[in-house]
């Protein structure tokens, strides 16, 4: 095993993770999470059409490669005659990805709250809006740390995807350094490593918001 | 008799095509305590439910000395509703305190938030009622903390903290550990001797008979048979509820 290559590679792929992965999951995963309130809350209404329109958007974004939505971004919005860059990009079709799958996260977690706290908000004079947001989003919340954070870890993976549009991200350093170097295995490798750290701090993370929302269950 | 704080007249209400109240009068006067009694499935919970919109019923008229009145033939314009809401509060079977919230915060969410009572007074306010329960020191406690008959001592409070007109209870015991029941029909009877006027659909029949001014019994949606505690418990003229309450005095035989 080289290690001089291993080591000086090292550095460039865990910048690459730290200025082009997170940023791009952070950023895609904060956008995807109030779409997803938003299409959860469609699903809800008892508007039909809302609601249909709620269950179109889910079934379309989970029903089709996520590597295909960001070619569509990227290279099919051309055509017709947008373009965009490629960080922005990779932002919109991440965000709208997440948006489809924690959509479903959101919707069970809010449906998992009982109907006599909806109740107890309605007696004590509450507008459906505040009940949402003081009462029923809270307990919500806590429900779906779990879950969500699944998805927060699928998208921190996901993201190596946008290498393929040309996003400067962990993996791209890594395949960059593995073309000239010819050592495809150990760079590759040494990206899965990184990626692997990156998701075992997650981890810790989503324990310690889980026991802090803990304290009143 | 003091004056009239509600007037309901022929509440029907359907699910589907159950039909669970084929035609309720009720009056409740100021200051008075009324007690529902009925076997389960007699419309006593829906009765009490249509008397601040938390069930819409499908026919009838509801009126409060003030405002609002409500024709439920017509769709019930939301406003209407709201203001229906507003005038009462309510204690749940299952107390449904917000669990995420302190007791404090419990009681004060409905002033703070929806009639913007400045924080400090609703929480001064609130602390005087918590005392009056009992509660004062568990005002920084969760819900799962207490016991169920703190837990509906707290629910009581954050009723009374809207300061209703009239005071609602489903059940308010019937989920209690039985020597649990106690301090909550404590609180509650001395609501009544307050002057609070409220309606109680209960199994207590003691309480009913202690502190009901008026106890109506409700049997396959429609009131059965109605009148003064004494009279409907020692002598009640129809035979269903001759039949009810012999098996709750006597589940034997």
């Amino acid at each position: 095993m080289d290690w001089a290559l291993f080591s000086s590679s090292f550095w460039p792929i865990v910048r690459g993770g730290l200025t082009g992965t997170i940023p791009l999951a952070l950023a895609s995963f904060a956008i995807g999470l109030v779409l997803a309130l938003g299409i959860a809350l469609m699903r809800l209404s008892t508007h039909p059409v809302v609601s249909w329109l709620g269950r179109a958007y889910v079934s379309l974004i989970r029903g089709t490669p996520l590597l295909v939505q960001l070619f569509v971004v990227f290279y099919g919005m051309p055509s017709i005659g947008i373009v965009i860059n490629p960080w922005p990009s990779a932002i919109i079709a991440f965000s709208l990805n997440v948006g489809g799958y924690a959509a479903e996260v959101i919707r069970a977690a809010i449906l998992s709250v009982p109907t006599g706290q909806w109740e107890a908000a309605y007696t004590i004079g509450m507008p459906r809006v505040t009940t949402l947001r003081r009462i029923v989003l809270p307990q919500a919340a806590r429900v779906s740390v779990p879950p969500l954070s699944n998805t927060f870890i699928s998208l921190v993976k996901d993201t190596s995807l946008a290498s393929l549009i040309l996003v400067t991200e962990a993996f791209r350093e890594a395949q960059n350094i593995a073309a000239f170097s010819n050592e495809f295995m150990l760079l590759y490798l040494e990206a899965a490593l990184v990626y692997w750290l990156i998701c075992t701090v997650l981890s810790f993370g989503q324990t310690r918001i889980e026991r802090r929302l803990e304290r009143y269950v | 008799m003091s004056e009239a704080l509600l007037a309901a007249r022929g509440i029907r209400k359907s699910f589907g095509e159950h039909e669970v109240l084929r035609g309720v009068d009720l009056d409740v006067r100021r200051g008075q305590v009324i007690a529902l009694i009925g076997p389960s499935g007699s419309g006593k919970t829906t009765l009490l439910r249509s008397l601040n919109g938390l069930e819409t019923p499908s026919a009838g008229t509801l009126e409060l000395d003030g405002g609002p009145s409500l024709d439920f033939a017509r769709p019930v314009p939301k406003a209407q509703r709201f203001a229906l809401r507003d005038r009462s509060a309510m204690v749940f079977q299952h107390h449904n305190l917000f669990p995420h919230l302190t007791v404090l915060q419990n009681v004060v969410e409905g002033p703070v938030q929806v009639r913007r009572v400045p924080r400090a007074e609703a929480e001064a306010r609130a602390l005087g009622l918590l005392e009056r329960v009992g509660l004062a020191d568990k005002r920084d406690a969760y819900p799962r903390q207490l016991s169920g008959g703190q837990q509906q001592r707290v629910g009581i409070v954050r009723a009374l903290a809207l300061g209703p007109d009239l005071l609602l209870f489903d059940e308010p015991t019937s989920a209690l550990d039985p020597e649990l029941v106690g301090e909550v029909l404590t609180v509650m009877k001395e609501l009544a001797d307050e002057g609070w006027t409220m309606v109680v659909v209960t199994h207590e029949l003691s309480f009913a008979r202690a502190v009901a001014n008026e106890v109506l019994f409700l049997d396959g949606g429609v009131v059965l048979e109605r009148g003064a505690p004494r009279d409907l418990f020692t002598d009640p003229q129809q035979e269903r509820t001759r039949q009810f309450l012999h098996r709750i005095l006597n589940p034997l035989d």
